[in-house]
């Protein structure tokens, strides 16, 4: 089809050529999540369209782009067979946490072997999406650095841009007057930020711990302000990553409670009594918060080199006040406070009610995938699960694709599967009820969410 | 075939297969026209060396990079700790598919095909070829271990008992092979794991490809070790006819009509490529804008 001339526009809607892209899908961003709708719908038979705002692939794990949120030192969570895509393996030769610039070069051979590069728009930004007649989809589309608008309509859309790049930012009082440094973890890049610093570090997530860590390294003083007591897990017990520990206990399928209890029982004689350091005992069991897998800061507690701290209080012009009375004097702040999932390109009213004007909440899911009132709609990778993501987003493109195949070559099985998406209640997707904050609604345990995953696909796929 | 991949895999990801040294050898066309890489994946004793001999040149005149690789403990491949199962061979297979610049076409023989099948349900293969396949399981497991047992006694009762399957030359190729070479190439065979052995006999059905790839089988009707009845019947599962090369032994790729089958294959690939749905490729200078 013709590409530069508006002759090629069939279609007008608010008084705008709308470029007709026929029974093509759109899929918005080239990170991990979109890679992988692309590579699964081409699989499937579709034409694809993937636009990219930023001008090369892999997203958030592309340390080059303005919103990763990668730090020089990142190192993966979970270990590879948790970590990879379950059909085009991490090589043998790689450790068992590999570095976030492997993790891109992993990105990038994948987009290279599937051929996927000549979808993908770069430097494309998506500024908007309307819902067009028949399910279809305008999507308005500019040049990441300017230029003009383009609107395109597409027979389905999938959305994957990612939810750890809008920086969740707490307010404190008293944060203006303060004259020290104040940054988000989404700033910080390199441990020579730290260096020669008093350091506080807010937020005992994954990144929380690991920046702590490095300012235990680095900095002059490391205070640690966590809020309530976590299980601190060593990425390696009984010789081998903890998470391959942890699915050996799921592959026996023991249940919930005797998991917990092992888990509690290894901790308590491996990792020891935490709050001899000064740390908050846990409030909750373990496998009912995201889990924390950090070897080292447990270390570093017992070497004095992290002192932990309560929750921030309010800011003064040369201190920060804790919950406790106490007060500290860091140079600079870092708040690990994680992240928010934004949507400024769509509409409210399409993901649902809970969603704001900015485009930040929560959207209304069915197996946090399928949208409960436009079939042709789907977010790929919003997930906060327990292992690592791209096992789970690759299952659920498959699904997605199965899906729109479906609903082209059996309408009437569609029809009954599409009663299920748009009526039924969503369940959790976790294995206890998870205590966390503002992400909890996206936090799921990667057994149970696969298992309910792999329903759809059958059922999909039988018809 | 089982009908469904299974997505829940907790055993593959808490124990996974040690790595392993691997034996990967290649032949490049000249020019590059785009044609997707073809692996060759030799069965139980043999090594890469099985293809290097005629097929691995050959594919490259053609047009195609060609990659033969040695599964653990065969040909120069190294061995890993524990014990090396129809798991760690069809891991084998998919890290070296994977490493291929492109998406790449899998090309088993003997109980490699078996291997082969397995490895297409966790790599999406461009296409999956079945060479003289050995799948293995009771019928037709029972039905090659009949057949060897009857030609060759001495070298099959042992491998009940954990020894290596020794193959003979009649078993493996045809006359028209003059006898000092099959002997050469008899003498170069290796063993594959017991483990390996006993899972062939006792295995489970493979999961189904994932992607859906076109799948051939080809093979000799003459084949002393995997019968016509068991070339249709693995055809059939994939939902197709065997391609049969008459009056060829077991191994296609070293007896002395070698050219015919693999210019069969070959000819096959460029014809049966899943249509690319058509969209006109754009310019890669075009990509960035704005």
């Amino acid at each position: 089809m013709d590409y530069d001339t508006a002759a090629a526009a069939t279609i007008w809607a608010n008084g705008r050529p709308v470029y007709d892209r026929g029974e093509n899908v759109c899929v918005i961003g080239a990170g991990a999540s979109g890679l992988v709708a692309v590579k699964n719908l081409r699989e499937h038979g579709f034409g694809v369209d993937c636009f990219e705002r930023e001008t090369g692939v892999g997203g958030a794990w592309n340390w080059r782009h303005d919103r990763s949120p990668v730090y020089g030192s990142t190192h993966l969570i979970s270990s590879k067979p948790f970590t990879q895509f379950p059909d085009f393996p991490m090589p043998d030769a790689w450790p068992d946490y590999p570095h976030h610039s492997q993790v891109l070069a992993y990105l990038e051979r994948y987009a290279d072997h599937f051929d996927l590069r000549q979808h993908i728009w770069l430097g494309t930004e998506v500024v908007h999406v309307e819902p067009a007649p028949d399910g279809h989809w305008d999507v308005t589309t500019r040049g990441a650095r300017g230029g003009a608008e383009r609107t395109q309509r597409y027979a389905a859309l999938v959305v994957a841009n990612g939810h750890n790049w809008a920086p969740k930012q707490p307010t404190y009082e008293g944060l203006g007057e303060f004259r020290g440094t104040v940054i988000h973890s989404s700033a910080y890049k390199d441990a020579a930020q730290l260096r020669g610093k008093r350091v506080l570090v807010v937020g005992a997530g994954n990144s929380g711990c690991d920046i702590a860590v490095e300012a235990a390294q680095q900095a002059v003083r490391c205070w640690h302000s966590v809020r309530r007591g976590y299980w601190y897990a060593p990425k390696y017990a009984f010789g081998r990553p903890v998470d391959q520990v942890n699915d050996s206990m799921l592959a026996l399928r023991l249940p919930l409670r005797v998991r917990q209890w092992i888990s509690h029982r290894t901790l308590k004689l491996t990792v020891g009594d935490v709050t001899r350091f000064g740390l908050p005992k846990p409030d909750h069991k373990i496998y009912e918060s995201h889990p924390i897998a950090n070897s080292q800061l447990v270390y570093y507690l017992g070497h004095g080199a992290i002192t932990p701290v309560p929750d921030v209080a309010r800011f003064h012009r040369n201190s920060v006040e804790l919950t406790d009375g106490a007060s500290v004097e860091p140079d600079l702040v870092i708040l690990a406070t994680g992240y928010l999932p934004r949507f400024e390109f769509l509409p409210p009213d399409v993901l649902g009610a809970d969603v704001d004007e900015q485009g930040t909440g929560r959207p209304k899911l069915y197996q946090h995938l399928f949208s409960r009132r436009y079939p042709t709609f789907a977010i790929a990778g919003l997930l906060q699960p327990d292992s690592g993501l791209f096992t789970l987003v690759h299952w659920q493109t498959v699904a997605f694709a199965r899906w729109l195949r479906l609903r082209d070559r059996a309408p009437a099985a569609a029809h009954a599967f599409w009663g299920k998406v748009s009526a039924g209640s969503d369940r959790g997707w976790t294995d206890a009820k998870v205590t966390d904050s503002t992400r909890h609604w996206y936090e799921i345990s990667h057994t149970k969410y696969l298992r309910g995953l792999q329903k759809t696909l059958d059922e999909l796929e039988q018809a | 075939m089982s009908r469904t991949v299974s997505i829940l895999r907790p055993m593959e990801w808490a124990y996974p297969v040690p790595p392993a040294r691997r034996e990967v050898m290649a032949a490049t066309p000249e020019t590059d026209e785009g044609r997707p890489p073809v692996l060759f994946v030799p069965g139980f004793g043999h090594g890469a060396w099985a293809f290097a001999e005629h097929w691995l040149e050959h594919t490259a005149s053609r047009g195609f990079p060609a990659y033969a690789m040695s599964l653990r403990g065969h040909g120069r491949s190294g061995s890993a700790a524990g014990r090396a199962g129809l798991r760690a061979y069809t891991h084998d297979v998919v890290q070296v598919a994977a490493s291929l610049p492109r998406q790449a076409v899998v090309v088993g023989h003997g109980a490699a095909a078996l291997v082969v099948a397995r490895a297409l349900a966790r790599y999406p293969a461009r296409a999956g070829v079945l060479v003289s396949p050995v799948l293995g399981g009771w019928r037709s497991g029972l039905g090659a271990l009949g057949a060897a047992l009857a030609r060759n006694p001495f070298g099959t009762l042992p491998a009940f008992f954990g020894a290596g399957l020794r193959l003979r030359r009649g078993q493996l190729f045809s006359r028209e092979l003059p006898a000092s070479k099959a002997d050469v190439y008899t003498h170069r065979l290796g063993r594959a794991s017991a483990l390996a052995q006993w899972q062939l006999l006792l295995r489970r059905d493979p999961q189904p490809p994932v992607g859906g790839p076109p799948v051939l089988v080809a093979g000799s009707p003459d084949d002393r070790i995997v019968s016509r009845a068991a070339l249709e019947r693995a055809a059939r599962a994939y939902g197709g006819a065997p391609l049969l090369f008459p009056g060829m032994g077991h191994d296609l790729m070293l007896d002395t009509r070698w050219r015919e089958p693999i210019d069969a294959i070959l000819d096959w690939l460029v014809t049966a490529q899943p249509e690319v749905p058509a969209q006109a490729r754009r310019d890669t200078a075009a990509r960035v804008r704005g």
